[in-house]
């Protein structure tokens, strides 16, 4: 059994938690970083951050890339979407095709 | 083309064409894993695109509606209200096998002892707004959880036709040169000592004739002086 976390700012989070996630809400980017860092040696299957730390804290998700799971997931937070999520589908693509061919120049 | 630092004799060449053919197997298998394996993501990378840019909306339009429910209720009371979540997510993640790639699948549960709501809260004194954020939400979960399971394939999908791709290269066109190249030098090599050795061999017979027929005038020499002294 695993659990679903999420990361954010507080305004981001409240729902999540009402919904029952655990929702671990955050002040800054160490903060978020941090509380990665905890919870992702946890059995939680999901991790979604909110876009805007996801992109503050990008360095410390990726170490954890080659993980089956948790997943980390980025989500746009409350501030608005940043199009971090679909431009992690187009660096993938990039990755695995050798050029973006699915995206084109946005 | 760099030639493999071998000495060049048989034993060496018999081995030589056995990896040659080892690899030039493992190229076509891995070529075919490489196709399959961008196949998949291809597709993949599509639907996760459409998905996203369906959820990323409905994401901000539950942000919105929580954001109407601050500004009704007071923070204190939205606090409390939320503090206590009723509903509990359980998630069991599984393992997929595609393509010798192991990527998780995300079978969730809402466990909730009432079965009828998930608002955690009475509604004497919270808004309808924050009603309606809640039950965007709930509608919206599984989609994201969809969306999580489907990005963490396409990202390890990725990975793994990285690693195929460089393997395909590796083979054919660093590892499958080197052999065919070390086979041909080798095999030259070994006629070029065996054109040698022909030539030797011809020329020590050339000698042991010419030695033969030395010998031979020499006999014949001396009966012929033998013949005129008698």
């Amino acid at each position: 059994m695993n659990r679903i976390g999420i990361i954010g700012d507080a305004d981001s989070v409240l729902g999540f938690k009402a919904f029952g996630l655990d929702a671990y809400a955050c002040l800054n980017k160490d903060e978020a970083a941090e509380t990665l860092h905890k919870i992702v040696k946890d059995d939680y299957g999901i991790i979604f951050i909110t876009e805007r730390y996801y992109m503050e804290i990008e360095d410390e998700i990726a170490k954890y890339a080659e993980l089956r799971i948790p997943a980390i997931v980025a989500i746009p937070g409350s501030d608005g979407g940043y199009g971090i999520g679909l431009s992690n589908v187009k660096r993938a693509v990039e990755k695995a095709v050798g050029a973006d061919i699915l995206f084109g120049d946005k | 083309m760099a030639r493999l630092n071998v000495k060049p004799t048989r034993m060496v060449l018999s081995k030589l064409k056995g990896q040659l053919k080892v690899a030039v197997k493992g190229h076509k298998l891995l070529k075919d894993k490489r196709d399959e394996l961008m196949r998949i993501f291809i597709e993949q990378a599509k639907e996760i695109k459409t998905f996203r840019e369906e959820v990323d909306p409905k994401l901000e339009e539950v942000y919105q509606s929580f954001a109407v429910a601050r500004a009704v209720v007071s923070p204190e009371m939205l606090e409390e209200a939320l503090m206590f979540p009723k509903t509990s997510v359980s998630l069991v993640a599984t393992t997929k096998n595609v393509m010798s790639v192991d990527v998780p699948s995300f079978d969730f549960k809402q466990s909730s002892n009432d079965t009828d709501s998930v608002y955690p809260y009475g509604f004497a004194t919270t808004s309808g707004a924050l009603d309606q954020a809640i039950e965007k939400l709930t509608a919206l979960f599984p989609q994201l959880m969809k969306l999580a399971e489907m990005e963490k394939e396409a990202m390890l999908l990725a990975d793994e036709i990285e690693k195929t791709r460089r393997r395909v290269n590796a083979l054919e066109y660093v590892k499958i040169p080197a052999y065919q190249e070390t086979i041909k030098y080798i095999k030259m090599k070994l006629s070029e000592d065996e054109r040698g050795n022909q030539t030797r061999l011809m020329k020590v017979k050339d000698m042991m004739l010419e030695e033969e027929r030395q010998k031979q005038l020499a006999r014949d020499a001396e009966m012929l002086a033998k013949a005129d002294a008698s």
